[in-house]
């Protein structure tokens, strides 16, 4: 039942929202997400050490096609269930004042917030793909009413780029629903059954089908066309959602449904999807190293780490899975905290330039520590949140593949080389004619980052907080490949 | 057969209304008519009985009945404005019921010469219609071409009905059915049903013979082309489909490989062709002969779950298309323009309006959770279950392409504001039709078992 009620509460939220009067908007919307996560801080608190689903709802959805909806959150979920339900007030409360639409835009968020939770606690396939799905209705209108001035065409391309994925997905799904075994049903384990019973080639097929919906969701190089223009051109809320939790889908996806459904297509293929994943780390990293826009710097290094991810994942151990959630938390928390930085940077001086920008620190000291924590938790420097999840992906590749292994660690590298460069042309050296008049962190501001940067130690200090609930899962994934 | 007989009297007393002056009730008459002969529908589910040899009222039949009757019902409300301004209101109402008789006996017909009458009943009336705007142009051309072009097909259907019937000595199509599994197939039998699959493509608007359907589309008044759409390719495919999977299920092996390249034509020729349409009108005639497409897919893969899928698909699409036609219809009356780019700025003007066209245009895209994802779903489904994993493959692709259009009206609404802003007056009747199809088409989204518990 609680999950029901997460989705109903938010569902609704969502729709008063919208008739909410304007003045009320901003305070209705963030009290009522800040509710969500106080709701589910109390489910992740009691959460049960156990590799099972838990809180499992299911009831006869349309019955004479094996639908059910059914869902229950187990120790990957829940982190992922916390993550969404974390960012989201935050990303609520940085919303300006003077946006226009304001009631719209805290709908679309709610509705977004809603489909995000529901994508992560599905446990029938058909479920998964309709909040799959409904989750890039809102972020599509918060692209296209509020982005910058290319957006209609950039959020089309977005829109098409991974409805492509999704409807490949989508005749996957079928194919694998139609060889489930016994009553046709889209049950996951059914589905991991059904996967399972098919020969390798077959599995090898139907696993790049899934590929491209999830690779393009995260994504994956070369399916990464879409991502850099999007994050640039979206509001700040839109890129925060998109990089902070929604990229999170497609590798959630991964661990939850493809793997599992598809190890023989995995084994086939393991070897080309993680140099796939490495060879974009790679990339992502050299080409952020020469952009001059904040935001877009921001884009390529998220492409950089997911594809160190992707390539945990598919080394498919326990540390790369577990390296993986953690760093999809420690992931989504940095980088909504640096685009928030960048936005904040944007709305003072009017550009996001980095040649442009420089001396902030004198101006603004507060900002500058703020920034230099995140910034050092994204380049995963020991204690701070990026590291013991890097430092878990590279060992679980290296334990694949020393050569991948030794290739991905170049990442930290390139990594710090290009966010201390950013950090030092813009914050750093002499103020320039747009910095002069810089101002400091307002309260609301700082109400956003500070539980960002809590968040950034305490994950550093203590991941095994967050490890030990995943562990289990993590676990039972495994013995059951 | 109640149904038939209600309609029937229906319709001559709407012609009596002329006569007799009684033009302001008529309305709310025909509305309590239809509901009565909807009624008299549903109470014969489950009781399949046979007229005369004819036809029979199965649940198949009874089905697609019911949801030709509703979608016949919000059609009415949403067109009574327009045609009580014209002088011949009552013509074209009684047209619009005769034409719901024909439809009746499309969708029930054991004997092909019930097929051919119930396609003429429902043809005429149309042609009529398309041409009713006698002042415009483009009306009178689209009544003529309509006519041109639907005798054309009826001469391929009646060749082809003759052929059969020369082989296998009857029009019943039982008896067809176990002439044509028994026998050694001759040549003449084969080329009378591929002549009667092009005779019906016509009517359904299938690549390529399909070209009548954007002229038509467009020239005719926005409420008959609404009409066309929905009602008339409803009754069209019910009509397809229960003759196909009856008589010459047995002999499939001989004409799914032609419909399965119709169908790709039609998939890519629709789509393809609507992303370069200015006109949301002529766009949504494009895009209905893609639509036509994805429910032939249904009648390639033939199976037992075929006829569920063709009818959530031709309910939902109807229901969609009402909700998107009835806003072409306002905001192009508002603005004397049918183009896209008149939506600009509705999105902040009317957002009743604006919302109603982003549920149906995403319906008709397939995106859940609406009921066009189901639909499409559904078809999906069974073509794969039935082998056709390329073709859907295909109407994949063919979707993303739709997508692109249909999400140029969304644009055109909410990006570009207009400089005044000034809200679209809409009635009474409009608004409630659009409530009624934007809940139906979210309502079906999510619990697709409401419709397809019944067939």
């Amino acid at each position: 039942m609680p999950i029901i009620a997460l989705l109903i509460f938010t569902f609704s939220t969502a729709v008063i929202g919208l008739f909410i009067p304007i003045r009320y908007g901003n305070r209705f919307a963030f009290i009522s997400s800040l509710l969500v996560f106080i709701y589910s801080l109390y489910l992740f608190i009691t959460f049960p050490i156990s590799p099972d689903f838990q809180y499992v709802v299911d009831c006869p959805w349309i019955q004479a096609l094996g639908i059910h909806f059914k869902v229950g959150i187990d120790g990957i979920s829940i982190l992922l269930v916390m993550l969404t339900t974390f960012l989201t007030p935050l990303i609520i409360f940085s919303v300006r004042k003077s946006e226009p639409r304001p009631r719209a835009f805290y709908s679309l968020l709610l509705f977004m917030e809603m489909a995000l939770i529901g994508v992560f606690v599905s446990m029938d396939g058909f479920l998964f793909y309709i909040f799959w799905e409904i989750a890039l209705i809102p972020i599509y209108f918060i692209c296209l009413l509020w982005g910058g001035k290319d957006r209609v065409r950039i959020t089309l391309k977005f829109f098409i780029y991974t409805l492509t994925g999704s409807l490949f997905m989508l005749v996957g799904l079928i194919y694998l629903y139609l060889h489930t075994p016994g009553q046709h049903s889209f049950d996951i384990q059914s589905l991991y059954a059904a996967g399972k019973s098919l020969g390798a080639g077959e599995q090898s097929i139907l696993f790049w089908f899934f590929f491209l919906a999830f690779g393009i969701k995260m994504p994956i190089f070369p399916l990464h066309t879409w991502q850099p223009d999007t994050y640039t051109d979206a509001p700040a809320q839109g890129t925060m959602m998109l990089s902070g939790i929604m990229l999170k889908m497609g590798i959630y996806g991964l661990i939850r449904w493809m793997i599992p459904m598809l190890p023989l297509g995995l084994a086939q293929n393991s070897e080309y999807v993680m140099w796939l994943a490495v060879a974009g780390v790679i990339y992502a990293g050299i080409i952020a190293f020469t952009q001059k826009d904040m935001k877009r710097l921001l884009a390529y290094s998220s492409i950089a780490h997911v594809g160190l991810i992707a390539a945990g994942i598919f080394a498919f151990n326990l540390q790369g899975l577990q390296g993986g959630i953690i760093q999809m938390l420690s992931h989504g928390i940095n980088v909504v905290g640096l685009f928030f930085i960048v936005d904040i940077i944007q709305s003072r001086t009017g550009t996001r330039d980095i040649a442009s920008l420089g001396g902030i620190r004198l101006k603004a000291p507060y900002l500058a520590t703020v920034f230099a924590i995140i910034m050092l938790g994204a380049v995963a420097l020991p204690l701070t949140d990026g590291f013991p999840g890097e430092f878990l992906l590279i060992s679980g590749v290296f334990k694949y593949e020393n050569i991948a292994g030794a290739v991905a660690g170049l990442t930290i590298i390139i990594g710090a080389v290009y966010m201390l460069r950013m950090y030092q042309r813009t914050i750093l050296g002499e103020t320039s004619i747009l910095t002069d008049n810089f101002t400091d962190l307002t309260a609301a501001e700082k109400g956003v980052l500070i539980p960002i940067v809590i968040m950034v130690i305490l994950i550093g200090i203590c991941p095994g907080l967050f490890l030990k609930v995943s562990e289990p899962a993590i676990m039972k994934l495994l013995s059951g490949i | 057969m109640n149904t038939l007989i209600i309609l029937s009297i229906l319709g001559v007393i709407t012609l009596f209304a002329e006569i007799f002056r009684f033009r302001k009730g008529l309305f709310p008459l025909i509305l309590i008519g239809l509901a009565t002969a909807f009624a008299f529908t549903a109470m014969e589910y489950n009781h399949p009985q046979v007229y005369f040899g004819m036809m029979n009222f199965d649940n198949y039949a009874v089905v697609f009945s019911c949801s030709i009757l509703i979608i016949a019902f919000l059609w009415f409300i949403m067109a009574k404005n327009y045609f009580l301004q014209e002088t011949s209101v009552t013509d074209h109402f009684a047209l619009i019921i005769f034409s719901l008789v024909g439809a009746v006996v499309m969708v029930s017909f054991t004997n092909l010469t019930m097929l051919f009458l119930g396609i003429e009943i429902l043809s005429v009336s149309v042609y009529v219609l398309a041409a009713s705007d006698k002042a415009n142009i483009l009306s009178n051309e689209s009544g003529f071409k309509y006519f041109l072009m639907g005798s054309f097909a009826t001469g391929f259907l009646l060749f082809g009905i003759t052929l059969i019937y020369g082989v296998t000595g009857s029009f019943d199509l039982s008896t067809i059915q176990q002439h044509l599994s028994t026998s050694n197939q001759p040549g003449l039998a084969l080329a009378g049903v591929l002549l009667l699959l092009v005779g019906l493509s016509f009517k359904s608007s299938l690549a390529p013979f399909h070209f009548w359907a954007p002229d038509v589309y467009e020239g005719a008044p926005t409420t008959v082309t609404t009409y066309m759409a929905t009602v008339v390719k409803t009754a069209a495919f019910a009509a397809f489909f229960r003759l196909f999977s009856t008589c010459f299920a047995g002999i499939a092996g001989h004409w799914t490989d032609v419909l399965w390249w119709m169908v790709v034509l039609t998939l890519f020729i629709g789509n393809v062709s609507a992303v370069r349409q200015k006109s949301l009108k002529r766009m949504l005639a494009y895009s209905s002969i893609a639509h036509a497409g994805y429910i032939a897919i249904a009648i390639v893969s033939m199976s037992a779950a075929s006829a569920s899928a063709i009818f959530f698909y031709t309910f939902t699409y109807s229901i969609s298309s009402i909700s998107a036609f009835t806003i072409l219809f306002i905001v192009s009356r508002h603005k004397g323009s049918e183009d896209i780019l008149a939506f600009q700025g509705i999105g902040k003007a009317n957002p009743l309006l604006s919302f109603a066209m982003t549920v149906a245009v995403l319906s008709l895209a397939g995106i859940p959770p609406t009921a066009g994802f189901f639909a499409k779903y559904y078809i999906f489904f069974n073509a794969i279950n039935n082998g056709n994993t390329l073709l859907v493959l295909l109407a994949v692709i063919a979707a993303l392409i739709g997508i692109y259009y249909y999400f140029r009206v969304i644009i055109a609404m909410y990006t570009k504001p207009e400089q005044q802003l000034v809200p679209i007056p809409t009635t009474l009747l409009h608004r409630i039709v659009l409530v009624i199809t934007t809940i139906l088409t979210i309502l079906f989204g999510l619990f697709p078992n409401l419709v397809l518990q019944f067939i």
